[in-house]
């Protein structure tokens, strides 16, 4: 108990690390998802490969192997992932003074390997409307926007917010990797710094860690159950 | 073919359309082939990623590396699924034992109460609260902490307690712990959405509840969830990777050793990933197989079935075939 107590400021700094990775790379894998699933719904045959390519080649990848590329092939090619360095984010988020690129690497694979799960989630979800709602649009002389604004995406948009909540919350839990690839003071490596380098017993550093990851997962599942189960009622 | 997706946003292409179509379509293929040479050929010429000597030992047989490099990798690969199969079938066994005792711990807890309000019944109604609480805590908490945090504290928190062992069981332990209560709530889950006059039809006939879990709800329980267990086996196979923080010697961890040999992380990880992309794609292939069978199982009327295996293609009650999936 009282290594818990001790160490409650570095739980919490370590709650913080991981929560802005979670943050900054849930943006981003929004973003990209959300451009690869409207080249798997376009009409253009080759974006739809591409769409396609790059969702089978990501779901079936561990992403350990994803952060060893990062890791180990991006200093390869010289490259230090710079293009994060956006002058806003850098003020924003603070890293305790450190600037490693591992922060960025890590923030770059979490999103590269989590947007092919984003991309299925809303794919999914415009999957789940039914042709007779576009066709009766189409009857009633909508355009083509006007039907994909009116009638298609609020609806997909209904049924893709539990799979992308699920998406999220695997997220959160995947970004316990980057402190394994020299991330400094996420959650991760908080535990491994306390047990292995401190020699504390673990299960008091069990219960610091888990709880920073339990605060984040928990209440999102529950709240997307309530979700699923009202618009279980509602259909 | 035009895929579901696509039909429920575009109407059938006309010949304007079709002929849009196409010039957007070389118009692109054109952009993404030199988008690709700009952003990921460039680059790799022009760090020497391309050069005979770093990938000779892995594609060229006649290099004096080749066989030790592959026989390593056999190895990884190879230790890679037997925790995999070891995680697999712990966490099904153990799954199925929690699904039960979750699902009749609920139908304990919420069933109809008796007439009389003995003491030893209300003892007994705090025990299944305590014990439906305790395991909704138990699933919660795995299910919502991230596995490489599971399998790192297996690692470091039971040899404290003297139970020292094997880094493989340490992670088939970890990957257990999570994957059980996945699978669990899977199971249960698909007991829980059968229809109810499976139940009642079950208690009619006098079988007791514990029966009608194992006879008849279960049975079904799997064969509806069948896809989704297999999918989970992708996750497992995924996460077995995670056994290198722990020093396990599977296949990632291996391609470490040969990397800090012979110094070429590209061209390494991309044969790793290769390897794993075509494991895990046939086995998500086989789960996308499964549902389509079960889904069209489940559809034909059973008297149109016996005369369908005759008919190779679409049949005229099952759903239709999803054609390319754009």
């Amino acid at each position: 108990m009282d290594v818990l107590i001790e160490n409650a400021d570095v739980f919490a700094r370590g709650f913080l690390v991981t929560l802005q990775i979670c943050i900054i790379s849930a943006i981003g894998a929004l973003i990209l998802g959300t451009v690869l699933a409207a080249f798997r719904i376009s009409p253009i045959p080759p974006l739809r490969w591409l769409g396609t390519a790059y969702v089978t080649v990501l779901r079936n990848t561990p992403l350990t192997i994803v952060f060893f590329f990062m890791a180990f092939a991006m200093p390869e090619l010289g490259s230090n992932a710079d293009i994060l360095r956006i002058p806003l984010l850098e003020k924003l988020f603070t890293r305790l003074g450190t600037d490693l690129p591992f922060f960025r690497f890590a923030i770059l694979a979490l999103t590269i390997y989590t947007a092919a799960f984003v991309c299925e989630a809303l794919r999914a979800g415009i999957n789940a409307v039914q042709p007779g709602q576009s066709e009766a649009g189409r009857s009633l002389g909508l355009t083509f926007l006007q039907n994909l604004r009116l009638v298609v995406l609020p609806q997909a948009g209904r049924y893709s917010v539990v799979p992308l909540g699920s998406v999220i919350i695997a997220m959160i839990k995947n970004s316990a990797l980057a402190g394994a690839f020299g991330v400094v003071g996420d959650l991760f490596s908080v535990a491994d710094d306390l047990t292995s380098a401190q020699g504390l017993p673990a299960i008091p550093v069990l219960i610091g860690v888990s709880a920073g990851f339990l605060i984040m997962t928990v209440p999102l599942g529950l709240t997307l159950d309530r979700i699923e189960r009202r618009q279980a009622v509602s259909r | 073919m035009s895929s579901r997706g696509a039909s429920v946003l575009y109407d059938n292409p006309g010949p304007r359309t079709r002929s849009l179509i196409l010039i957007g379509s070389i118009i692109f293929a054109i952009l993404a082939v030199a988008g690709i040479y700009q952003f990921v050929y460039k680059p790799l010429d022009e760090n020497g990623q391309f050069e005979y000597e770093l990938w000779a030992p892995l594609i060229d047989p006649s290099n004096e590396f080749f066989d030790q490099v592959w026989k390593r990798i056999g190895e990884g690969f190879q230790n890679t699924l037997i925790a995999a199969a070891m995680a697999i079938v712990a966490s099904l066994v153990f799954g199925t034992g929690l699904a039960i005792l979750r699902f009749r711990l609920y139908d304990l807890a919420h069933g109809p109460r008796g007439s009389t309000s003995t003491p030893a019944r209300r003892v007994m109604r705090g025990l299944v609260w305590t014990l439906n609480l305790f395991t909704k805590i138990f699933v919660e908490f795995f299910r919502g902490l991230p596995v490489v945090i599971t399998i790192f504290f297996v690692a470091r928190a039971l040899p404290e307690y003297g139970i020292d062992l094997s880094a493989r069981l340490f992670l088939v332990i970890g990957l257990t712990l999570y994957n059980m209560v996945v699978i669990g709530e899977i199971l249960r889950s698909g007991m829980q959405n059968l229809p109810r006059g499976q139940k009642e039809a079950a208690d009619a006939i006098g079988l007791s509840g514990l029966q009608t879990v194992l006879t008849i709800l279960l049975p079904q329980s799997y064969r509806i969830m069948l896809p989704a267990l297999i999918s989970q086996v992708v996750v497992v196979l995924k996460d077995t990777s995670l056994g290198f923080i722990i020093g396990y010697e599977e296949a990632l961890r291996v391609a470490g050793q040969i990397i800090q040999n012979l110094g070429n992380p590209i061209q390494v990880y991309t044969v790793i990933a290769v390897i794993y992309i075509s494991i895990n794609y046939a086995v998500s292939r086989l789960a996308h197989y499964t549902q389509r069978r079960i889904a069209r199982g489940r559809k034909t009327p059973p008297g149109l079935q016996l005369k369908d295996v005759d008919v190779p293609g679409r049949t005229a009650a099952g759903p239709a075939p999803e054609g390319s999936v754009a």
